[in-house]
């Protein structure tokens, strides 16, 4: 039953994805429908993403810190380890699970409640292909808006990391600076990029999911809601392994 | 003119629909009436293509309705104007954006043309500077007039109003009635009205089918309401011992 649950599930989604990918029948509409969900999504997300991303710093420096204390291991490995640790895990993987909370919840409480007031039967019989107009954009706007969001996340947490170990005497500036600049890859940031389009994805089109296909009332709405961001950071997390799996082999 | 040939709809167990066949005439005012849980929302949903019949056909004019691939269902569309019960008007949009929201997605007008358009369906039902205005600041009577404005701006040739009365006092609603029978005629277009609302039935029931238990129990027009021995339709319309005395007084027995 759970697994069949599951494949219902999984086939649904599919061919939600299947119907949304389509042409649009005008575009100026889904481009500024596009544009009001990066504005949503971008800038209305900057500043939580800013402030967690900057305690993500901070205390992945005091922690680092601690652990180093009493060890041979050099200080300027604080900046290092902050870097490598916010690109290549935490700036992505924790920037979507809060996203998926407030991005997630918002899309699935808008396009259910669009459903339950029969928003989304009146498009309908207007002639919308109301899975690509709801749908397509929220997507796009995600995939090219949360990248971004990501690496300004990085960027903010490295700032955090010095803020906690410069001002506060745990370390000198240039060591930091030099911890920043030592064993760089590269790769580490296409690594980040891409684990932010992965999960921009799934959290998008998860939320969309649940609530396209809302039925009954608020209690239904809600649960739908609270379903799009367990079920979103579920997936997070999956293809989170997955892809550090891979992209690491 | 849209025609329904023995249209069956179940709900697992629950069979809501048993056989529907009916034909709803252009220029004129087509009601499907019947007791809630009749089945008539249920019909309405599948006229539009809101719902897939068990077994059965719909047609529009010529064209079979189940089986038109994705594009032509939209081409249909296009050409249907609907009337929900709670209005289903996007809130977060003003009443100007609603009406203007077919055109911005279907024509090629100037910012220009559409809102002329707009203003011109704004006031067919009588509602001038309403423009800016959100759902949530207008009236529920006003609200179905623009649910009407809206569905009408692409010039539809099939019209469906899903309990246009519901929610409104007895005076709104004759104004309403009145208006979806005058766009009726003068569009010459195929109106559909789903309602369980007395005062329509004898206004504007140019064709009527009750429904009752999933099957048609009577058609007819408001003009044979009154004379027929239909006890289902006797039962529904006159349903209180005041409405059963005035028939009674009408009928001067």
């Amino acid at each position: 039953m759970f697994f069949k649950n599951i494949l219902y599930h999984f086939g649904r989604y599919v061919m939600m994805l299947g119907t949304a990918i389509a042409r649009p029948e005008k575009v100026s509409m889904y481009y500024k429908e596009t544009m009001r969900q990066m504005n949503d999504i971008g800038i209305g997300s900057l500043f939580i993403v800013c402030l967690i991303a900057i305690f993500i710093g901070a205390v992945t420096a005091v922690q680092f810190s601690y652990q180093l204390d009493g060890t041979l291991v050099p200080v300027y490995y604080i900046g290092y380890v902050v870097r490598d640790m916010t690109i290549i895990e935490l700036a992505p993987t924790f920037t979507c699970l809060v996203l998926a909370g407030k991005v997630g919840s918002n899309i699935a409480s808008e396009i259910g409640g669009m459903r339950q007031k029969e928003h989304i039967d009146a498009m309908e019989i207007m002639g919308v292909n109301t899975a690509a107009y709801l749908i397509l954009p929220k997507v796009i706007a995600a995939l090219v808006v949360i990248p971004m969001l990501v690496a300004v996340g990085a960027f903010i947490s490295i700032i955090g990391g010095y803020l906690a170990s410069v001002p506060t005497g745990v370390m000198a500036d240039a060591d930091y600076i030099k911890g920043l600049r030592s064993f760089f890859d590269p790769f580490n940031v296409t690594m980040m990029f891409i684990k932010a389009v992965v999960f921009a994805f799934i959290l998008t089109t998860v939320s969309c999911y649940q609530g396209y296909h809302v039925r009954g009332g608020s209690i239904e709405l809600g649960q739908a809601s609270t379903n799009a961001v367990v079920f979103s950071d579920i997936l997070i997390l999956v293809a989170d392994y997955l892809l550090a799996v891979i992209l690491t082999s | 003119m849209i025609r329904t040939k023995d249209i069956f709809k179940s709900f697992g167990e629950n069979e809501v629909l048993k056989g529907i066949t009916t034909e709803f005439y252009k220029g004129k005012t087509n009601l499907i009436i019947g007791r809630s849980g009749a089945g008539k929302t249920v019909l309405l949903k599948l006229l539009v293509g809101l719902l897939n019949p068990t077994s059965g056909e719909v047609w529009y004019d010529d064209t079979k309705f189940f089986s038109l691939n994705k594009k032509e269902v939209r081409a249909i569309r296009m050409q249907v104007g609907m009337l929900f019960q709670a209005s289903a008007l996007f809130d977060s949009m003003t009443v100007e954006e609603n009406i203007r929201f077919p055109l911005d997605m279907f024509t090629n007008m100037t910012y220009k043309e559409k809102r002329k358009q707009v203003d011109i369906c704004l006031e067919r039902v009588s509602l001038p500077e309403v423009n800016d205005s959100f759902p949530s600041e207008i009236s529920g009577g006003m609200q179905k007039r623009v649910g009407i404005a809206r569905a009408i701006v692409l010039n539809p040739r099939y019209l469906f109003c899903d309990e246009p009365n519901s929610g409104l006092d007895p005076k709104t609603s004759i104004v309403i009635d009145e208006l979806i029978l005058d766009i009726t005629k003068e569009k010459n277009i195929t109106t559909v009205i789903n309602t369980h609302d007395m005062n329509s039935v004898m206004e504007v029931g140019e064709n009527i089918i009750l429904l009752h238990n999933g099957e048609i129990a009577w058609r007819g027009h408001r003009g044979e309401v009154l004379e027929s021995d239909n006890e289902i339709l006797q039962d529904f319309i006159f349903a209180s011992p005041f409405l059963q005395r005035l028939r009674t007084s009408a009928l001067g027995k």
